[in-house]
């Protein structure tokens, strides 16, 4: 890790994946060995909502809690979080800190104000695009993986855990080796292995999402 | 599972036994703790922050861990029908919020009046307009005077070792009281952080209700007795005389609890650097905000110490005494508009001047660290404190 403290924010609608993707970063950084704290958002949810939540990243014990108002890394889960305002925190880059990074699901780069690429220039700000949701669906064959698919940018564009420590998350958040170990009857092996199957399955589809997205990340250039 | 768990000494279960770290939730948590409670009966009605952790705790139930389950018709339900299975004898859990806890107010004095040891959690929120499901503690101002004992949880971490401990304080057959155990909810309710377990096939030993004060569940018995027939129906000196004398031994009872909250949690407050001249004094989420603020303020060269209050009732009025007796700033931040924790030790000290009572964050609003320390630079330039003789003139 680059700082001994990474706090993110992550910026998205209801229903994709944001307080998910929170979930298993936090799960990979202990794996990792790393101190983590997440949060989502304390809100009443609903689909298409705006949603945020937050990952705390240390070497050391983190205490703070509550909502991350001064992020070293911004994810942008939806184009809308910025076009259309559906963002708690507002502009979309409040807070970042000095030489910040945003990833930013678009196809293509925003129509951002020159006032706010002002800002974001002065800020000395990494700012990257990632057509998360195209990934996820080519990649992963579904929509849902947007989520992994923005993780898989974030680790292209900052290598805060492995690989490896994403998958074991994947894995344990979908409910692999937790009631696999905790199985004790034949019965309950048989339906947990069937499960398994589809569990594998479920974990590459993500990974590949997750090398894909990697590959498609880019850097915006803001000129001068 | 929930047919193999073996009770053992609850001094095992807290500290006898190495623990197994996860990664979880603060409702997880509570989970974690109903699940080797050994608790006969949970019952729930559900309210933001608190609903996910009822809802474990209903899995526990269909898991076995529970004999009995269901959900109230609203809060004041709730705990009456709690109050009734501790009544009979049965050792209890239920958990609510804001809104929640003022709803059913009227059964928390009548918890204490009965001398039942009930434990609730409560999930501190907002209760007023415009709505708010967000985290503050307010709520813990308003039920001070219940008579309940009331421990404030930190983190998942303390949520999950006072909830147990609480069944074993609150069933002391001379303490024999409610406990409300408070965290601030969100903050730890929702956030996912590093919890460490005992193994789940261990347990409290088994609530027995011969051992209580009180008998159980009799018609024909004090104090129940009284409720049925209330003496304040015939409004003569003898009614006065039973309210007062049963109140005050609801009130020593408290008191007798002191004791037992030392032994199994270590003391009702904590103290961090105990030389130092400034304190920040918080309970609850506040603490770990204050934490990160102590890391800044000693990187500037300012010592700070840190007094974590954990029982809010009894008040550990003596500890404060001592742990300011050298203090010259005491800083309180809280999640609240009232300041209740800033009261409660300007009340216990002398000198209450050297009290700050600040920042204070509520309506969901996050703490930063920034506002913790600014609080501390301030009050030092007013106080004169960086200046002793300055200071002496005050």
């Amino acid at each position: 890790m680059r700082n001994s403290k990474t706090f993110i924010r992550m910026s998205g609608l209801g229903g994709q994946g944001v307080v998910t993707a929170a979930h298993i970063l936090g799960v990979a950084a202990v794996k990792s060995g790393l101190k983590c704290t997440v949060n989502p958002f304390f809100g009443a949810e609903k689909r298409l909502a705006p949603t945020e939540s937050y990952v705390r990243i240390a070497a050391e014990d983190i205490w703070e809690r509550g909502e991350v108002l001064f992020p070293n890394i911004i994810l942008i889960f939806h184009p809308h979080v910025i076009t259309l305002g559906k963002c708690y925190t507002m502009p979309f880059f409040a807070g970042l800190q000095q030489g910040g990074k945003i990833i930013i699901n678009a196809d293509r780069p925003l129509d951002l104000r020159e006032e706010e690429l002002a800002r974001l220039r002065g800020l000395d700000a990494e700012v990257y695009y990632v057509p998360a949701t195209q990934v996820a669906v080519e990649a992963g064959g579904t929509a849902l993986s947007t989520n992994i698919a923005i993780l898989g940018a974030l680790l292209a564009v900052e290598e805060l855990v492995s690989q490896e420590a994403i998958r074991d998350a994947i894995a344990e958040r979908f409910g692999g080796g937790k009631f696999v170990a905790s199985g004790t009857t034949a019965v309950l092996d048989d339906v947990l292995k069937s499960k398994f199957d589809r569990l594998a399955q479920l974990i590459e589809k993500n990974m590949a999402v997750v090398a894909a997205a990697g590959g498609s990340v880019s850097q915006y250039h803001f000129g001068v | 599972m929930a047919g193999l768990q073996r009770e053992v000494d609850p001094e095992y279960l807290f500290s006898g036994v190495p623990r197994r770290q996860v990664f979880i939730t603060g409702s997880e948590a509570v989970a974690e703790a109903v699940k080797r409670a050994n608790a006969d009966m949970a019952i729930a009605y559900p309210i933001t922050p608190q609903s996910e952790s009822m809802h474990l705790v209903g899995d526990l139930f269909a898991q076995g861990y529970l004999k009995d389950y269901y959900r109230g018709e609203n809060e004041f339900a709730v705990m009456a029908a709690v109050h009734g299975a501790s009544l009979g004898g049965g050792r209890v859990f239920t958990a609510t919020s804001g809104p929640g806890t003022l709803r059913a107010m009227e059964m928390f004095p009548v918890w204490a009046g009965s001398r039942q040891p009930i434990v609730c959690a409560f999930m501190c929120r907002g209760v007023s307009l415009p709505p708010s499901i967000q985290p503050e503690n307010i709520e813990m101002a308003m039920l001070l005077d219940t008579g309940m004992l009331m421990f404030h949880a930190e983190d998942a971490q303390d949520l999950y070792d006072l909830i147990l401990r609480a069944f074993v304080i609150a069933e002391q057959p001379d303490v024999h009281l409610p406990a409300g155990v408070f965290v601030d909810g969100f903050f730890v309710t929702h956030t996912r952080s590093a919890v460490a377990l005992p193994p789940d096939d261990l347990k409290l030993p088994a609530y027995d209700p011969r051992r209580a004060p009180v008998p159980t569940f009799d018609m024909e018995t004090p104090p129940i007795r009284i409720v049925r027939d209330p003496l304040l129906n015939k409004s003569n000196f003898i009614s006065y005389s039973a309210n007062a004398s049963w109140h005050q031994e609801i009130v020593a009872a408290a008191e007798r609890a002191r004791k037992h909250i030392r032994r199994y949690m270590g003391g009702l407050l904590e103290v961090e650097d105990p030389y130092a001249k400034i304190f920040l004094a918080a309970s609850g989420t506040a603490v770990s905000q204050s934490r990160e603020a102590l890391k800044v303020l000693r990187s500037e060269g300012i010592r700070a110490g840190l007094i974590k209050i954990k029982s809010v009732r009894p008040f550990p009025t003596e500890e404060i005494v001592a742990a300011t007796a050298h203090a010259e700033l005491i800083v309180v931040p809280e999640f609240n508009i009232g300041g209740w924790l800033a009261r409660e030790i300007k009340a216990a000290i002398d000198n209450n001047r050297r009290v700050v009572g600040g920042p204070r964050l509520f309506g969901g609003m996050t703490m930063p660290t920034e506002l913790i320390v600014n609080e501390v630079r301030n009050a030092l330039d007013w106080s004169g404190a960086k200046r002793p003789d300055l200071r002496a003139g005050i």
